[in-house]
């Protein structure tokens, strides 16, 4: 019997240390994390060392990134919103290259423990939250009344401060499901597999057609591991843009 | 005792049907969208952030009915 699908996302201590009755060992989660910043890092790092004004292929990689976070913010936040490039840019590059990261096989996907994706959300939450009462002071509230004849507002608030709450919660639960829903589905195919070819007999043919879908999964999944990325990096700049705006420009 | 785990199994099952209002969700945002691409071609490309905000969404809701199977499976 093959191991269970699930088992992939366990959390195993690889340098167990305890402070104080807290547990902090470096887990392969914390291994995980530390190759997608290395790695991107060091991409960055070698790609614009030589920087020239007819790029390489490595530097035109980084430039592709950046521009391509660039517009994104562009439309999405305006001229002010590129305030926070920096940020997105980060965030968006640590999601791609660990959901990428996660697809090799054998690896660990750090986007799939919900502990990164909500730290990840609530750094976004917050920086809006401050973002807007600085910008506006207490008139930040506005966000939740928009233009509208009192009788609908009173429908209208509720709706605005629950939508404002659930953002969190439906930002981390986003990348955290597509990632787990992802790497279990290729595992149960993985499991199909193992199945029929020790099954024996004309079954050990029939093992190739759950293979051959496992190849198309996994084309899937390099597609949704980029989406997700670029979701979660467009739903971080409009949260932006409306503490920037409020409900004016859009 | 088993016919809580038994519940819980058919409780997982059914949260699954969330999937079927996510999928029906994407349809109609990706064809909506190619239909609009094929009539006005120029204004396609400045839609592509909709389209993936409006992807994100209805495929939000299927998701947590993945959530739910989940919880009812493994506490």
């Amino acid at each position: 019997m093959a191991a269970s699908p699930m088992e992939q996302f366990e959390v195993k201590p690889l340098i167990p240390i305890h402070v104080g009755g807290y547990d902090i060992s470096f887990t392969n989660q914390a291994l995980w994390m530390c190759v997608v910043v290395g790695a991107v890092s060091l991409f960055m790092a070698v790609a614009l060392s030589k920087r020239s004004v007819v790029p390489t292929r490595m530097q035109s990689m980084a430039e592709m990134s950046y521009e391509f976070v660039a517009n994104m913010i562009n439309m999405a936040a305006g001229e002010e919103g590129l305030k926070f490039f920096p940020l997105i840019f980060s965030i968006f590059l640590f999601i791609a290259a660990s959901n990428f990261f996660g697809l090799i096989p054998g690896s660990f996907t750090v986007t799939s423990q919900i502990a990164v994706t909500f730290t990840l959300t609530a750094l976004v939450i917050i920086t809006v939250i401050v973002t807007g009462f600085i910008r506006h002071g207490f008139g930040f509230f506005r966000l939740f009344a928009p233009d509208a004849p009192i009788y609908i507002l009173l429908f209208l608030v509720p709706l605005e401060v629950i939508s404002f709450c659930a953002r969190p919660m439906s930002l981390s639960m986003r990348l955290f499901a597509n990632m787990l829903a992802g790497h279990t589905m290729l595992k149960v195919m993985a499991g199909f597999v193992i199945a029929l070819g020790g099954a024996g007999g004309a079954y050990t043919l029939l093992a190739a057609a759950p293979e051959v879908l496992i190849v198309g999964l996994t084309a899937l999944e390099f597609l949704v591991a980029f989406l997700q990325a670029y979701v979660f990096a467009i739903l971080s700049c409009i949260y932006l843009s409306e503490a920037l705006h409020l409900h004016d420009n859009h | 005792m088993d016919m809580i785990h038994a519940a819980k199994f058919i409780g997982a099952g059914l949260a699954t049907i969330a999937f079927v209002g996510s999928g029906i969700g994407i349809g109609v945002v990706f064809g909506n969208y190619i239909s609009g691409a094929l009539r006005n071609p120029g204004a396609a490309q400045s839609q592509f952030t909709n389209l993936y905000i409006g992807y994100a969404l209805c495929e939000l809701q299927g998701l947590f009915g993945l959530l739910i199977a989940l919880i009812l499976m493994y506490t």
